[in-house]
C-alpha cells in the first residue's frame, strides 16, 4: 500500500507532468497541422451552445481554482482567510462551476456518443477524453460530499502541502496523501493521468486560448520569406 | 502611398453559361479529399436563388462581414474583439452542415451486384460524414439549378431588396442569370480580422488570402465572419480551408484552374496596384453607395511615374509593373467601368470583379416595339431587373450598373452596324461614353478574349518553385506535413491521414482488395 502511494503521489507526478510538456512542445513543433479544438459544431450545432459554454466556462473556473487553491502557499492567505472558511468557499465556488460543467459535459458526452454524425467522426481519444473527464468531475463533486465531513479545512491544506512539495521537487510528497480518503486519491491520480494523456489528444487546445487576438491588428498581411539559398553554407 | 499589387479577377457574367466546368475542375484538384466534400472553392449559382450556403447573402442571420460603428469607425458585424471571444466556445453564428449540404455518394456497386429480382437495381445515396442511408437529399452546391425550386423559397435572395419580387415569379416574367462564386481575396477580408489565432494572412506580393494550416487551431470565427461564406471548415481535420487561388499556379505565371478551364471564357486574371495606406479609410465610408466608388479609387495608375516610382521603392518587380499596364482587370474595371464588385456593402474590398450579364429584352416580347434609350435599347426593358443587378453588384445604386450594360448594349449596336449594315455607327458609341479604339479593344477583350488578352500574369520570381500538379489532392497550402499520409508523429499525435477521393476510383486498390 504504502508503495503504491508513494508510485502515484510521488514519482507518477512527475512521469506525467514530464510527458505533459514535453509531450506537448514536441507536437507543437513537430506535428502542428494536428494541433486543433476539433469542433464538431459544423455538424451538429444543437445543444452546442448551451452545453458547449456551460462546461468550458465550468471547467476554466475549476482549472483557475484549483491552480490558485492548490499552490498558494497556506502563509499567504492566511492573514485573510481561515482555512476552514477557505475549503467552504472552494466548495461553494467549486460547486456551482461544478455543477455547471457537470450539466455542460453531460449534454456534450450525451451528443458526442449518440449523434450519428458526431460519433461517426469521433476518434477514440476523442470518446475517451471526454469519459475522462466526466469520470473526473464527478469525482471532484463526490469530493464536496466528503468534504463536508470535516470543514476544518485540514485535509484541503494537506492536499496543497502535496501538490506544492510536487512542484517545488521536495521529496515526502507522498505522505500527506497517506491517509486521504480514497475519493481524494481516485481524483488526484486520474487529474494526472489527464495530464499524461493532455499532449496525445485535442486537450493541447487548451495552450492555445487565443488571447493574442485583444491585441493584434485587425489585418495580417505577410511578406513573402526569401527563397532557401542552398548554395550558402 | 503605399503600393501594393494583386493578381484579381474578372468574371464576365454575360458569357457565363452555367456549366459548372469551373467547380468541377476547381473540386478535382483542390477538395477532393475527406472533411471537404462538401466544400466548393468555387461554385455556380443560378441566380436568383438564395444559394450555397443557404442565404449566404442574409447578413442578418450569419453576421458576416463589416459594419461601420457609431463612431464611424470599422467593426465586424459580429461584434468587437471581446464579443468574437466570447463566442469560440460555440460560435451561434456558424452555418450547419445542412445550410450547405450533407456530403454523399452512392451505392453504384449494388448496380453490379444486386441478386436477380422483380424490379432495377438503384443506386442509393448514402452519407459521407455518418455512413449512414440518406432517404433524400435535401441540398448542394447547385440546387437552384436554372431556376430550380418554387419561386417562394428563391425569392428569399437578399437582392430582391427594393424589388417587386412578386411579379417575377410569373413564368413570363421570369429571368435568371448565373452567378460563378468564388473567395474574393478582399483587401479588407474580415476572416483574417476575426480569426482568433491570427492564423488568416493576406500575401503582400499578390494578394492572395491564406490558411496558415499549422497555425489554424479551428476557432471557427472565420467562417461565419466572411460574408461570402467561402472559408469551410474541414471537419475531419479540425482546421478551415478556402479558395487559395491556386496560388502554386499563380506563382508560375499561370492562371487557376477556375480560369484556365472555362470553356465560356469569362474570366480575366491581372495584376492591379493599389494604395494600401488608404484601404481602411474607404472600407469605412459612410453612405454603402460609396464604397463601390471608394474602392475604384484605391487603385493606383500604373502609367503614373508617380505610382511607378513609389511601387518599386516597395520592391514590387518591373516585370509586375509591366504586365499591371496590360492588366485586363484594369482595362475591365477602371478603363471601361465594366466590372463591378461583388456585394461592396459588407465593406470587405473585395477582389473579384463581374460584368453584369444582358438579358432578353422584354418590353419588346411585350409590345412588338423595343423601348429606346437614345441609340440604345432602354437597359430597364432587360429583362433582368437593374435593381436586382444593383443590389447585387453595387449596394442599390444603379447608375454604373445602368452604365455598364450600355456599354456592353453600345459596343454590340456598333458591331452589328459594322457586320451587318456595312457602316460605322459611332454615334451609338458616343451616346455610351465610349471612343472607337476603346470599343474596339473592348470588342477584342469581351468577344475574341484570346487567352493572352485574358490572362496577364508575372510569375513570381522564385528561384525554384514546385511542381504544381503533385499538389492536387493536397492539401495545397502547408509547406509543412499537413497532408502527409503515415509520418510517425501523426499516428502519436492524433492527425487523421488524408482520403483523397479517386474519379474513377483507383483501379489498382480495388483489384487489391479483391485480391
Amino acid at each position: 500500500m504504502n508503495y503504491l502511494n508513494t508510485f502515484f503521489f510521488q514519482i507518477y507526478p512527475y512521469i506525467a507532468l514530464a510527458v505533459f510538456a514535453i509531450g506537448s512542445w514536441v507536437r507543437f513543433d513537430y506535428d502542428p497541422y494536428t494541433w486543433r479544438t476539433g469542433s464538431s459544431q459544423l455538424l451538429s450545432g444543437r445543444w452546442m451552445r448551451l452545453g458547449s459554454n456551460l462546461f468550458h466556462i465550468g471547467v476554466l473556473a475549476i482549472l483557475a481554482g484549483h491552480f490558485v487553491g492548490l499552490l498558494t502557499p497556506h502563509a499567504l492567505y492566511e492573514p485573510f482567510i481561515s482555512a476552514g472558511n477557505k475549503q467552504l468557499l472552494a466548495m461553494v465556488v467549486g460547486g456551482i462551476f461544478g455543477v455547471m460543467c457537470f450539466i455542460g459535459l453531460t449534454i456534450l458526452l450525451l451528443r458526442r456518443l449518440f449523434n450519428p454524425r458526431v460519433r461517426a467522426t469521433s476518434s477514440f481519444r476523442d470518446i475517451l477524453v471526454l469519459v475522462l473527464l466526466y469520470a473526473q468531475l464527478l469525482l471532484g463533486l463526490g469530493s464536496i460530499f466528503v468534504s463536508s465531513g470535516h470543514m476544518d479545512g485540514g485535509q484541503m491544506i494537506k492536499l496543497s502541502e502535496w501538490a506544492q512539495h510536487i512542484a517545488t521537487f521536495r521529496l515526502g510528497a507522498a505522505g500527506f496523501m497517506l491517509d486521504a480518503h480514497w475519493i481524494f486519491k481516485a481524483h488526484v491520480t486520474l487529474g494526472l493521468t489527464l495530464f499524461l494523456i493532455f499532449p496525445f489528444t485535442r486537450l493541447v487546445h487548451i495552450w492555445s486560448i487565443p488571447l493574442g487576438y485583444l491585441r493584434r491588428p485587425y489585418q495580417v498581411v505577410r511578406k513573402r520569406q526569401a527563397p532557401v539559398d542552398y548554395a550558402k553554407p | 502611398m503605399k503600393v501594393r499589387a494583386q493578381i484579381a479577377m474578372v468574371l464576365n457574367l454575360d458569357k457565363c453559361i452555367g456549366c459548372h466546368t469551373c467547380s468541377i475542375t476547381c473540386k478535382n484538384v483542390w477538395t477532393s479529399r475527406e472533411g471537404v466534400e462538401y466544400a466548393w472553392f468555387n461554385n455556380v449559382e443560378t441566380k436568383p436563388g438564395i444559394g450555397y450556403p443557404k442565404e449566404w447573402e442574409n447578413q442578418r442571420k450569419w453576421n458576416g462581414g463589416w459594419v461601420r460603428n457609431g463612431r464611424g469607425r470599422l467593426q465586424l458585424k459580429a461584434g468587437g474583439r471581446w464579443r468574437i471571444l466570447s463566442r469560440i466556445f460555440a460560435n451561434p453564428d456558424l452555418p450547419q452542415i445542412d445550410d450547405y449540404y450533407e456530403p454523399f455518394d452512392f451505392d453504384y456497386q449494388h448496380l453490379h451486384q444486386a441478386p436477380e429480382g422483380q424490379h432495377q437495381p438503384t443506386a442509393r445515396p448514402r452519407s459521407l460524414i455518418s455512413g449512414e442511408r440518406m432517404q433524400k437529399i435535401h441540398w448542394g452546391p447547385n440546387w437552384e439549378e436554372i431556376l430550380g425550386t418554387e419561386f417562394a423559397k428563391r425569392s428569399r435572395d437578399q437582392n430582391f431588396d427594393s424589388v417587386q419580387k412578386e411579379i417575377y415569379g410569373a413564368f413570363e416574367k421570369t429571368f435568371m442569370m448565373y452567378l460563378p462564386r468564388l473567395c474574393e481575396h478582399c483587401l479588407n477580408p474580415a476572416c483574417v480580422a476575426a480569426c482568433p489565432s491570427g492564423a488568416i494572412y493576406k500575401r503582400e506580393e499578390d494578394g492572395i488570402v491564406l490558411i496558415d494550416q499549422d497555425k489554424c487551431r479551428g476557432w471557427r470565427m472565420c467562417v461565419s465572419a466572411c460574408p461570402y461564406k467561402k472559408i469551410y471548415y474541414n471537419w475531419k481535420s479540425g482546421k478551415s480551408e478556402k479558395c487559395i487561388f491556386c496560388y502554386p499556379r499563380i506563382e508560375m505565371g499561370e492562371p487557376t484552374v477556375c480560369s484556365e478551364t472555362c470553356v465560356g471564357r469569362i474570366r480575366y486574371l491581372g495584376v492591379m496596384l493599389y494604395d494600401a495606406d488608404r484601404i481602411e479609410s474607404a472600407a469605412a465610408v459612410p453612405s454603402e453607395k460609396d464604397l463601390y466608388q471608394a474602392h475604384l479609387d484605391l487603385f493606383l495608375d500604373p502609367t503614373d511615374p508617380a505610382v511607378i516610382a513609389a511601387a518599386r521603392a516597395e520592391g514590387i518587380p518591373d516585370s509586375w509593373l509591366e504586365a499591371a499596364k496590360a492588366s485586363p482587370v484594369y482595362k475591365l474595371a477602371i478603363d471601361w467601368k465594366l466590372a463591378l464588385p461583388l456585394h461592396p456593402e459588407y465593406r470587405t474590398l473585395p477582389m473579384v470583379w463581374y460584368v453584369p450579364p444582358l438579358s432578353p429584352i422584354q418590353a419588346a416580347a411585350d409590345a412588338g416595339t423595343l423601348g429606346t434609350n437614345g441609340e440604345i435599347p432602354d437597359v430597364r426593358s432587360l429583362r433582368i431587373p437593374v435593381r436586382y443587378l444593383a443590389n447585387l453588384l453595387t449596394a442599390g445604386d444603379e447608375a454604373p450598373v445602368i452604365r455598364a450594360l450600355e456599354r456592353l448594349l453600345a459596343m454590340r449596336a456598333w458591331r452589328r452596324a459594322m457586320n451587318v449594315d456595312g457602316v460605322e455607327d459611332t454615334a451609338v458609341l458616343t451616346q455610351a461614353g465610349l471612343t472607337v479604339a476603346q470599343a474596339q479593344e473592348m470588342y477584342r477583350y469581351l468577344a475574341i478574349a484570346n487567352y493572352e488578352d485574358r490572362f496577364v500574369i508575372p510569375s513570381a520570381h522564385r528561384e525554384y518553385a514546385n511542381d504544381a500538379f503533385g499538389e492536387r489532392g493536397g492539401c495545397g497550402f502547408t509547406f509543412g506535413n499537413g497532408c502527409s499520409p503515415s509520418s510517425p508523429a501523426e499516428a502519436l499525435f492524433g492527425g487523421r491521414p488524408s482520403t483523397t477521393y479517386q474519379v474513377p476510383p483507383n483501379r489498382q486498390t480495388v483489384e487489391g482488395k479483391k485480391a
